[in-house]
């Protein structure tokens, strides 16, 4: 019993950062219905300028700040340089944009910082917490990981609702020429979306590397869980990667605790399958129209 | 060798191929044999890849899975069975398709990226099944593959050479195979589907069977070319079908251009020697060990985006447009290559419906 709640605790933990990756994917596809596969290699990057900034500067929050900022930035470059100009070419192109992104984001950071393991600092102690005298599995340190994604997905629901820039992307998200006919900046927007993503990948980053090391390769399965992630719950709703990515999370956690960690990737591609038999666009997603 | 070619220019194009690898293999080293061998196995897993998504438009990331069951089964038989090698093809080839069939029939109802998760998904599972089944599959170490040249070439024909011919040879068969089959009604159904799934539906296509079986064939060619892959590496373990592996098969498709088996040869000679000819040129000029391996790295991914923002039809586009601008006429555009310039005059919409889907 306190093995399970042990793995239920975790789970959450690792499950929100799975969420905030599949957000980051959630708000690019909505925006320009692209995979954005250098997702966790701008993660991996941002993540290396924090842990030198860190190392520089000695604080732990300069390095968190630098990191989100750095995100932002690339997130925004990275739209600008290369996303916008694949624009009206076939859509697959862009796709392969992405992955030529991510692989020149994995060589840089081999060249800049070589392909070694880094431990990344936590923000707070990583020693387990006990209720009592029963251990719950999780630290100081896992806490703040779960807080610091769901405050900054409540932000950006908030955002989303109540502000005019939400309002904007939300319309443009759901019919950009109508948008564009209201005087809606679709371009700008786009490249709004993809600095948020670029910020909350970042968070991922920051928020996974003191459990997983940094190497140039270290998002790969990250991201590969959170696209998972979005995709059981719904490419277009952004509730739904926040819960796919704690269902995976808390699912893994269950398999790599009871079964043994070379079977959490076979118990996700079941769960995947599964999910999408019953609902082939994610649990979230609205009814389909298929245009004929 | 384009999809729309007859049947005799198709197989000269092959004979002339099988011409200028027997030579190049003869006049090259052993290492260059050994490329050639590689380029091969990535032509025939390419090939079938672009016939999935290019022709009837299903995205897979994940054909490196299929490759992976055709590597081990190689393995296994060899080593337990003592089968003739072109008959542990075959089964290896049928192993995969049956697995192709499966995963097509799941994978029917799903479109875009969600049958990219699936597919990614898929290549990044089975491989641990290695994990799962160490007694059987040998775990992180992999199986060794033990596959010599035949005894009528004598002990002294290098084995990497004749890996070349047998790699080669089966790419070939399986252009011409590929080729035809484009050509073929099967080719017709899947272009209709992948344009227009509820317009091919109404003209009598069963559009499901048409999806499986795309799936069926790309997952014949990956079985196929992951049974070359583990005699030519000697050596087959999960750390060579990561989802990196079915990353490149994809992306090899879409740069060399989709759709087309010029394309895929293209896409493999990108693959295999742009990382090698950058690890040259960083070695060369002696940079530090982190620098030099990690500059190729970086250079593909940069010949990566560069390719797609200027040749957007991918490197064979790119060739078929300069054979138009020098006026070579027998550069006639195949219907694959030139869709933007030929879809007004045959009166297509503008838009294909799924197009808003994302990558289909």
């Amino acid at each position: 019993m306190v093995e399970f709640l042990q793995f239920t605790l975790s789970g959450i933990s690792f499950g929100m950062i799975y969420a905030a990756i599949a957000l980051s994917l959630v708000l690019i596809w909505r925006g320009t219905r692209l995979l954005n596969f250098a997702q966790g290699g701008m993660a991996m990057f941002t993540t290396y300028i924090g842990i030198e900034v860190i190392y520089h500067t000695g604080s732990y929050w300069a390095g968190f700040v630098c990191a989100l900022a750095a995100g932002v930035v690339l997130g925004t470059v990275a739209q600008l340089a290369v996303i916008r100009p694949a624009q009206g070419k076939p859509e697959l192109n862009a796709v392969i944009i992405t992955i030529g992104l991510l692989v020149l984001l994995e060589g840089l950071a081999g060249i800049f910082y070589g392909g070694q393991f880094r431990s990344f600092p936590a923000a707070f102690s990583v020693t387990g917490l006990h209720v009592g005298s029963t251990a719950l599995g999780i630290s100081r340190f896992d806490v703040f990981v779960a807080a610091a994604v769901l405050v900054t997905t409540l932000l950006l629901a908030v955002g989303f609702r109540y502000t005019t820039a939400g309002l904007r992307m939300r319309a443009a998200a759901f019919n950009a020429t109508v948008a564009r006919l209201s005087g809606i900046r679709v371009a700008r927007v786009i490249t709004v979306g993809w600095a948020l993503a670029g910020l909350l990948g970042a968070l991922a980053g920051v928020l996974v590397s003191p459990s997983t090391f940094l190497y140039p390769n270290s998002m790969d399965t990250i991201f590969v869980f959170g696209f998972t992630a979005a995709v059981i719950g719904g490419l277009d709703s952004p509730l739904g990667a926040v819960i796919g990515g704690l269902l995976l999370g808390v699912a893994l956690s269950y398999a790599g605790g009871y079964l043994g960690s070379q079977v959490t990737a076979l118990v996700a591609l079941g769960i995947l399958v599964v999910v999408l038999m019953i609902r082939p666009a994610g649990i979230f997603s609205g009814a389909q129209v298929r245009q004929v | 060798m384009s999809m729309r070619a007859p049947l005799l220019r198709i197989l000269g194009a092959a004979v002339a191929a099988a011409v200028i690898v027997v030579i190049l293999s003869i006049k090259l080293n052993a290492f260059r044999d050994y490329q050639i061998a590689e380029i091969a196995v990535y032509v025939i897993a390419i090939a079938g890849l672009t016939v999935l998504t290019g022709l009837s438009g299903q995205i897979s990331l994940g054909n490196g899975a299929f490759m992976a069951i055709g590597a081990y089964i190689t393995a296994l038989m060899l080593a337990h069975l003592g089968w003739p090698f072109v008959a542990v093809l075959v089964v290896a080839g049928l192993a995969s398709a049956a697995t192709g069939a499966i995963v097509g029939v799941a994978a029917a109802r799903l479109r875009g990226p969600y049958l990219a998760g699936v597919t990614l998904m898929l290549g990044v599972a089975l491989p641990f099944l290695a994990y799962v089944y160490p007694s059987t599959l040998g775990g992180d170490q992999g199986l060794n593959v033990v596959y010599t040249q035949p005894a009528f070439l004598g002990a002294n024909f290098p084995l990497t050479r004749w890996q070349a011919w047998i790699s080669s040879a089966v790419a070939l068969v399986v252009l011409v195979l590929l080729a035809n089959l484009g050509r073929s009604r099967v080719g017709r159904n899947w272009r209709a589907v992948r344009d227009d799934e509820v317009a091919a539906a109404l003209a009598g296509i069963n559009v499901a069977q048409a999806r499986v079986l795309a799936f069926v064939v790309s997952a014949a060619c990956a079985g196929l070319a992951g049974a070359l892959l583990a005699i030519i590496t000697a050596l087959v373990a999960p750390g060579a079908f990561t989802i990196t592996l079915s990353i490149a098969l994809l992306t090899g498709a879409v740069i060399g251009g989709l759709g087309t088996l010029m394309g895929a040869i293209w896409g493999s000679l990108v693959i295999v020697l742009v990382p090698t000819y950058a690890t040259d040129v960083a070695t060369s000029h002696g940079l530090s060990t982190a620098v030099a391996s990690n500059i190729p790295v970086a250079a593909y991914g940069v010949v990566l985006i560069l390719v797609m923002l200027i040749f957007p039809q991918g490197i064979q586009g790119g060739v078929l447009l300069l054979l138009r601008l020098l006026g070579i006429s027998a550069a006639r555009p195949s219907h694959e290559a030139s869709r933007a310039d030929a879809m007004p005059s045959a009166g297509e919409a503008p838009a294909r419906p799924h197009e808003k889907e994302g990558t289909q």
